[in-house]
C-alpha cells in the first residue's frame, strides 16, 4: 500500500484530499477538548485548578514520544526499503516533535512550581525528556548540515535509529528509578487509575494533538515536495536560458 | 581479525607520526579541569564532592576533540573508498578506528585522571573508582564517538555538530561514571555503577560498530 504513494504527485493529491478533513477534525477536537479542559472537568482535590495543565502536558508528552517513534519507523523504512517519501516524512516530523517536547518541558515546569515547589528537578523522566529534546535538535541539525539533502536525510535516519533507545527509557523511567514525577496512570497493563471525568478531556486533547500532528505533517510534506519541484524547475529554467 | 590488526597498526602508526594531536587532547583535559576551581572556589570540602562529575565531563569533551578526524582524513584522500572496497567489513574498520582512538586518547586520559584526582582532593578509594570507571567508560566514548564521526562526515560545521549529536548519547556513561566516583567519596559500594558501565561497554562493543558501518555506508555512497 505504501509503495503506491512513493510517487510524490500521487501523495500530494492524497494529502490535498485528506487535509480539509484532518484540519476540520483537529479544530473540532480542540474546541471540545478545551471546553472540557477548562469548564466541564473538576478541579483536583489536592492540586486545585493547576491540574488543568495536565490536559496539555500529558498529550504533548505522548506526542513527543510518538513523533520520535514515527521518525524512527520512517528512518528504518528509508534505510531498508529506500522509500522516497520516508525521508520527507521524517524531516517533516522532526520540528513538530521538537515543538511538542518544548511544550512538555515548559508546561511541566509551570506545573511543577506550584505542586512540587520547584521549576526543575534532575529526576530520571525530566532528564531523559531533556535528552529527547537534544536528540530532536541533533536530528534537525544533521538533516540540514550537508549540501546534498539526500546525504543529510540518510545520516539523520541513522541518528534517529541510534537515539531510539531513549524512548523506552523515558517511558519506563518512572518505574525503574525513584522519581519525583508520578508513575503511569493510563498506559499500563491495569485499568486507568484516573477518574472518567478527567479521562475524557485528556483523551479529547490527545486526539486533538494527534490530528494536529497529522495535519501539520501533511502540510509540511506537501511543502517539502513543492519546494523540491520548485528547485528542479528553477534549475531546468536556468539550464534552458543558458542553453538558448 | 587480520584486517582488524592491520588497520589498527596503520592507525597507530599514523597517530605516532602525527605527533602532538593526542597530547593536545590530554592537555585540554588537564587545563579545563584546572579551570573549575578558579570558577567555583577552592574550598577543600566542596571540591571532592563535585570533582568526580567535573573530571568526567571534561574527559567527555576531551575525548570528543579528536573524534572529528577519525574518518575525515581517509574520506578526503579517498582511502575510505579503498577500505570500503577491501575484504575488511566496515564494522571491523569501525572497531579498529575506535580501538585506535581509545589507545591514543582514552588511555592518555586514563593516565592523566589520577593527577586531577589529587588536584580535586579526592580520597584514595575514589581514585580507584575513578580509574575503574574511566577504564570501562572511555572505550564507550570512542565507540559511540565513532558513530558520530561517521554521521558527520562531509558536513558543514562538522565539529560542533558532532558534539551536539553525541553528547546526549554520552549522558548515561557520564551519569554512572560520575556516580561511581561520588559513591566512593561518600563511602558507598560502587559495584552496581561499575557493572552498569560494564554493560554499556559490552552493548557498545556489539552495536556501535554496526551503527558506525551503516553511517559510513551512507557517507561513501
Amino acid at each position: 500500500m505504501f509503495h503506491r504513494f512513493a510517487n510524490p504527485a500521487r501523495f500530494s493529491r492524497l494529502a490535498a484530499t485528506l487535509l480539509p478533513w484532518t484540519a476540520g477534525l483537529t479544530a473540532i477536537l480542540f474546541a471540545a477538548g478545551i471546553y472540557f479542559m477548562l469548564f466541564a472537568s473538576p478541579a483536583d482535590y489536592q492540586q486545585g485548578e493547576t491540574v488543568r495543565i495536565m490536559y496539555v502536558h500529558v498529550p504533548s508528552a505522548w506526542m513527543a514520544m510518538a513523533a520520535y517513534t514515527f521518525i524512527a519507523v520512517m528512518s528504518a523504512v528509508a534505510l531498508i526499503w529506500k522509500h522516497p517519501l520516508a525521508d520527507v516524512a521524517a524531516r517533516a516530523a522532526a520540528p513538530l516533535g521538537a515543538g511538542f517536547t518544548i511544550i512538555v518541558l515548559v508546561t511541566g515546569s509551570l506545573w511543577g512550581k506550584p505542586t512540587w515547589g520547584t521549576w526543575w528537578v534532575w529526576d530520571a523522566r525530566l532528564t531523559s525528556v531533556l535528552v529527547l529534546f537534544f536528540l530532536y535538535l541533533g536530528h534537525i541539525a544533521l538533516t540540514h548540515a550537508f549540501d546534498n539533502p539526500q546525504r543529510g536525510a540518510r545520516a539523520a535516519a541513522v541518528l534517529a535509529l541510534v537515539g531510539f533507545v531513549n524512548v523506552p527509557i523515558i517511558k519506563f523511567s518512572v518505574d525503574w528509578w525513584n522519581t519525583l514525577h508520578q508513575p503511569a496512570s493510563i498506559t499500563r497493563l491495569d485499568a486507568p487509575a484516573i477518574d472518567p471525568s478527567m479521562l475524557t478531556p485528556l483523551l479529547l486533547m490527545s486526539l486533538a494533538f494527534t490530528l494536529y500532528f497529522a495535519t501539520m505533517l501533511l502540510v509540511r510534506m506537501r511543502a517539502d515536495l513543492n519546494a523540491a519541484r520548485t528547485r528542479a524547475l528553477r534549475l531546468s529554467a536556468a539550464e534552458h536560458s543558458t542553453a538558448s | 581479525m587480520i584486517g582488524f590488526m592491520l588497520i589498527l597498526r596503520r592507525e597507530l602508526r599514523l597517530a605516532w607520526r602525527g605527533g602532538t594531536d593526542a597530547v593536545i587532547a590530554v592537555v585540554f583535559f588537564v587545563l579545563a579541569a584546572v579551570l573549575f576551581p578558579f570558577g567555583v572556589g577552592t574550598d577543600p570540602g566542596m571540591l571532592p564532592r563535585i570533582g568526580g562529575g567535573i573530571i568526567w565531563v571534561v574527559a567527555l569533551l576531551a575525548a570528543m576533540l579528536s573524534l572529528e578526524r577519525m574518518f575525515a582524513g581517509d574520506h578526503e584522500d579517498g582511502s575510505l573508498d579503498l577500505l570500503y572496497l577491501s575484504p575488511v567489513p566496515l564494522g571491523t574498520l569501525a572497531l579498529a578506528k575506535a580501538a585506535a582512538h581509545w589507545l591514543t586518547t582514552g588511555v592518555l586520559l586514563l593516565v592523566a585522571a589520577p593527577v586531577l584526582a589529587l588536584l580535586y582532593n579526592l580520597p584514595g578509594e575514589a581514585i580507584g573508582a575513578l580509574a575503574a570507571s574511566m577504564l570501562l567508560g572511555t572505550p564507550v566514548l570512542s565507540l559511540v564517538g565513532g558513530i558520530g564521526a561517521a554521521l558527520t562526515l562531509g558536513a558543514r560545521r562538522g565539529g560542533v555538530l558532532l558534539a551536539l549529536l553525541i553528547l546526549p548519547l554520552y549522558i548515561p556513561v557520564l551519569i554512572f561514571g560520575a556516580g561511581a566516583i561520588d559513591g566512593a567519596v561518600a563511602g558507598r559500594p560502587i559495584g552496581p555503577q561499575l557493572m552498569v558501565m560494564g554493560g554499556f561497554l559490552l552493548a557498545a562493543l556489539a552495536l556501535a560498530p554496526w551503527a558506525t558501518a551503516a553511517a559510513l555506508r551512507q557517507a561513501i555512497e
